[in-house]
């Protein structure tokens, strides 16, 4: 039996609203932490037939900054929009300042939110778009007008109130769309791949403003990027989503250098994987070659994806070919043996990107996958690196990770079918 | 990962509605209510009344039977079928030929010449009927081009249809073949494709839609037209006069509702072939798609030049015979000028107090009925969840399309003339002429208001409600400047319409009430044609002079407006 729904009597919603931010009763738990601002709980979103969100759950403290993070349709809007009440889950809880928000519309929870159309109002001047939810206040009109001078100072417009949104550039109207959401003072702050309709150098401008902002005002915000690299520089924790369901949430560097999952480990930064089988502890088999890597719990001989970050690839100088070795086939790269974590390979390919080179090595230990390094214009040099010549590349075993199962097909993996010709 | 220590139990969650929600839905019902009251009831009504006899009783099929075993009667569906497919066909041609001289061609003008073609919109449908009687009826001047025959009956019908639907098909083409893409024709000709090719393989393929489209919509608008076939049809009978002459002429009302309904079918048939179409004509632009600029050529731009301007010529020559003969005394005795014509308070037919009624009308359609189509739009697009209902309302804003004038009027004298109607109040007064007309041209509006509102960034609604504002505010401060163009365009319509149209309101006005369209009519029956073809004149004029003012605040709104808007 359903508990009866209490409706507060002729509450208007921005009285609601109003008591969301109030300090609420902290919520039941055991921990000496502080509650969360706002929590997520075993949220599940349908639309029809097709699950865009399946029991997510998620918390996020006060003054923190979130990216959501993922490719498109994983559903990352989607989670934002739950929490905005746009698109109210279908089942799970939601809590904000200590409060139960999760049936309620958006015009009663407590948050501001910027589009990726900036949905600026055309037809109104700049200080209107900004003075829009405090008019609705019943204000008086000069602390109305104090308050969006103070946000056009804070953004670089001041001064550009009298403008039309039309009259201004798409990084200019982005800052709009953000001071129009912050100036009724809200207590979350939601971003929908703001930055997405911006050209590279502005985008990288607004990144720092954007992140100064909130870390002065204080705002708990959540934004939505399929930008990585947005994610990394701007966010205090990336929830990296995919198909629905969260792989993983840590810091920046969390994500980059302890990825759960394979598809953490694929999706933020370029990586190598090599198909192998574990074999025990702390091991791995890639076709004759064991190699030590992290410690891992896979058991002994079952499929395996294992990964290494290019830049962790140290180069060392081949070694000098045995007397007495035969031609192996089509095999070009003279001795066969690579030992350990260290790998005989031919260099392929070399992509000059200016502070470093971008090498595809080749090596028959490794079959007809290929191995992707970044070496330092000096190691180049020292080295007198080219395409074609031999080297050895150590592998430190504990920047090594195995993961279970097979390989992504991804942009980012490298994969070739090529044969290693004589 | 988290750790929530309550696990959330498994039943879905059941989201609040806010205000905004509720008065939405609220207006969306009220809406549905009135459409249903205005489209449907009435329509049911009068599709019982063809099965009933003259006392109400049920009587089957039996009206059906004697309608269809009436050669007289069913004679009128071979008429009506056969003019309104040649008038197509022709009307089509022309305009389709017009359309390309002012989109693929280099002449001047073009913006006259667009004026030109569309003023027949600004006239009543009887007007060209009338000049036609002038120019080759017995005492006409140049009846000897008919080669004997007479222009009573089909020639004059069609002659008479081809002139009110130009304006319709024209506009349907130019759209049609002003999204062209440029690309196209540059691939064509860098494979040196005839300009004879390029025309059927690439033109008229991208015109399809809007052609077949422009096909229906005449086709509909001619089978309908009750207007020209009563003043020049003779002893051609059609269906839409048949259904006058059951109900007014002989008091048979339940034969005037089989008429209707078989009136109803081509109609009906036609909207749905349109609607599909509409459908398929999603952009055909892609991305990329870059817009056509014609080329100058000397002997193809002068065709078309002789071309429109012959057209124009024509166009305006029946509208100036028009004009002309309501200030010729008494043709072709007294051909001296004079506003002898203009002095309606002497004839039958309501004198002057019709085209003040008339005034009236329009401007109250023309209030009310944008009042009350853009904001039903605007509810049924940008409300939440809610979808059944508000596909249900948005199918009920598209239904009038499909009903003729004619028939909406009958139906509307069965519904609101019935004495257990709480609402037959409103019968015989300037209200149910207002509702009939909003009603009428309901659909049109109801379209360009939903462009309009789609072109609108979708969010607006969500800043509104994040900044806790009501959505009426948004939509007073921001949707309807916004669309003050679009809105314009609306009220202009059913002003135009207002005064001009017959078919509606024909059955629906009393002597009170009586208006313009209808003492044209009248006086015409009267054998009053030199005042009817005044009082023609004074609705060209007085939509004319209205359409001018509202080209002029459209203009000036774009100046005044150019600061935001993008274009």
């Amino acid at each position: 039996m359903k508990a009866p729904r209490l409706r507060p009597a002729q509450q208007t919603d921005s009285a609601i609203a109003a008591s969301t931010r109030e300090k609420a009763p902290l919520l039941n738990i055991s921990e000496n932490i502080k509650a969360p601002y706002l929590r997520i709980e075993h949220l599940t979103k349908k639309f029809g037939n097709f699950t865009a969100l399946h029991d997510v759950s998620l918390d996020i403290a006060e003054g923190e900054f979130v990216c959501f993070l993922g490719p498109s349709g994983c559903g990352k809007t989607t989670l934002l929009r739950a929490v905005a009440g746009l698109d109210i889950q279908t089942r799970g809880k939601v809590w904000q300042g200590g409060r139960d928000i999760s049936d309620l519309p958006a015009s009663m929870r407590d948050f501001g939110i910027v589009f990726q159309s900036y949905a600026l109002f055309p037809n109104l001047k700049i200080y209107k778009n900004i003075a829009y939810g405090l008019e609705n206040k019943k204000l008086p009109r000069a602390q109305i007008a104090a308050r969006v001078d103070e946000l056009l100072q804070l953004v670089g417009l001041g001064g550009q109130g009298n403008k039309y949104p039309a009259q201004l550039s798409g990084g200019q109207q982005q800052r709009v769309a953000l001071t129009r959401a912050l100036a009724t003072s809200p207590g979350l702050l939601l971003l929908d791949e703001p930055l997405s309709a911006l050209d590279a150098k502005v985008r990288a401008h607004l990144r720092h403003e954007i992140k100064d902002l909130q870390r002065r005002l204080n705002v708990t915000t959540i934004m939505v990027t399929h930008d990585q690299e947005e994610a990394l520089t701007m966010a205090d924790r990336i929830v990296l989503i995919n198909q629905g369901i969260i792989e993983q949430v840590g810091t920046p560097r969390q994500m980059y250098r302890q990825p759960q999952t394979l598809f953490v480990a694929d999706f933020i930064g370029a990586m190598n994987q090599i198909a192998c089988l574990s074999g025990g502890s702390g091991r791995a088999k890639i076709g004759a070659l064991t190699v030590a890597c992290r410690p891992h719990a896979l058991g002994e001989n079952l499929p395996g994806v294992l990964t290494i970050r290019p830049e962790d690839l140290i180069p060392k100088a081949a070694p000098r070919p045995k007397a007495d070795a035969e031609p192996a086939g089509n095999d070009k790269t003279g001795a066969a043996s690579s030992s350990g974590n260290s790998i005989e390979a031919i260099i392929r390919d070399m992509e000059f990107l200016g502070s470093i080179w971008r090498a595809t090595l080749a090596s028959t230990s490794l079959g007809d996958d290929r191995l992707q390094a970044e070496f330092s214009v000096n190691a180049v040099q020292r080295m007198d690196l080219a395409p074609g010549k031999s080297i050895t590349v150590e592998l430190p075993p504990d920047r090594i990770t195995i993961f279970p199962g097979k390989q992504i097909q991804s942009d980012n993996q490298i994969r070739s079918d090529e044969r290693i010709h004589g | 990962m988290t750790d929530s220590a309550i696990a959330s139990p498994g039943i879905d969650v059941k989201p609040r509605l806010s205000t905004d929600d509720l008065v939405m839905r609220g207006f969306i019902i009220l809406v549905g209510l009135w459409m249903i009251v205005v489209v449907l009831l009435p329509l049911y009504f009068m599709m019982s009344k063809s099965f009933q006899d003259h006392d109400g009783n049920f009587i089957g099929l039996a009206n059906f039977i004697t309608y269809f075993s009436t050669p007289a009667l069913t004679y009128s569906i071979n008429n009506s079928f056969f003019v309104a497919i040649v008038s197509t066909l022709i009307t089509v041609t022309l305009a389709f030929t017009y359309a390309y001289a002012l989109t693929r061609s280099r002449i001047l003008g073009k913006g006259l010449f667009k004026a030109v073609a569309l003023s027949p919109l600004l006239a009543p449908s009887l007007l060209p009927a009338i000049s036609f009687v002038y120019f080759f009826g017995k005492q006409g001047i140049i009846n000897g081009l008919l080669g004997g025959q007479s222009i009573y009956g089909p020639i004059g019908i069609i002659m008479g249809e081809v002139f009110y639907t130009f304006p319709h098909a024209m506009m349907i083409l130019i759209i049609a073949l002003s999204t062209a893409d440029a690309r196209l024709f540059e691939a064509a000709s860098s494979l040196r494709a005839s300009r004879f090719r390029t025309f059927v393989t690439v033109t008229l393929p991208g015109v399809k839609y809007g052609l077949i489209s422009a096909l229906f919509v005449v086709f509909t608008l001619v089978i309908t037209d009750f207007g020209i076939p009563k003043v020049i049809g003779g002893q051609f009978n059609v269906l839409a006069v048949d259904i006058y002459k059951q109900v007014i002429g002989q008091q048979n009302f339940e034969m005037g509702a089989v008429v209707s309904v078989v009136l109803l079918f081509p109609a009906v048939v036609a909207f749905i072939v349109d609607r599909i179409v509409q459908r398929r004509q999603v952009a055909q632009l892609t991305s990329g798609a870059m817009p056509y600029d014609p080329k100058p050529n000397g002997l193809f731009d002068a065709l078309m030049l002789l071309y429109c301007a012959l057209i124009a010529f024509i166009i305006l020559a029946i509208l100036g015979m028009a004009i002309y003969a309501s200030f010729v005394k008494f043709w072709p005795y007294n051909m001296s000028l004079g506003l002898s014509n203009y002095d309606f308070d002497v004839m039958d037919g309501g004198g002057w107090g019709s085209f003040m009624n008339s005034l009236q009308m329009a401007s109250l359609t023309a209030l009310f009925g944008t009042a009350i189509i853009f904001t039903g739009a605007y509810m049924v697009e940008k409300a939440k969840g809610f979808g059944a209902v508000r596909a249900a309302v948005q199918f009920l804003a598209i239904l009038p399309m499909a009903v003729p004038g004619m028939v909406l009027g009958l139906a509307y004298i069965f519904f609101f003339n019935h004495p257990d109607n709480p609402l037959n109040g409103i019968y015989a007064t300037m209200t149910i002429l207002v509702i009939v007309t909003i009603t009428h041209f309901y659909t049109v509006s109801h379209l360009t208001a939903m462009t309009a509102l789609k072109q609108m960034d979708p969010e607006f609604e969500a800043v509104s409600a994040s900044l806790k504002v009501p959505f009426y505010r948004t939509f007073a401060r921001v949707t309807v400047p916004v669309c003050l163009p679009a809105i314009l365009d609306i009220s202009i319509y059913l002003f135009v319409n207002a005064m001009t149209t017959v078919s509606a309101v024909i059955f629906l006005y009393s002597t009170d009430t009586s208006l313009a369209s209808v003492a044209a009519i009248n006086m015409d029956d009267a054998g009053d044609i030199a005042p009817a073809a005044a009082m023609c004149v004074m609705i060209l004029f007085a939509c004319a002079s209205v359409r001018l003012v509202h080209g002029l605040a459209t203009a000036g709104l774009r100046r005044r407006t150019q600061a935001w808007r993008k274009r």
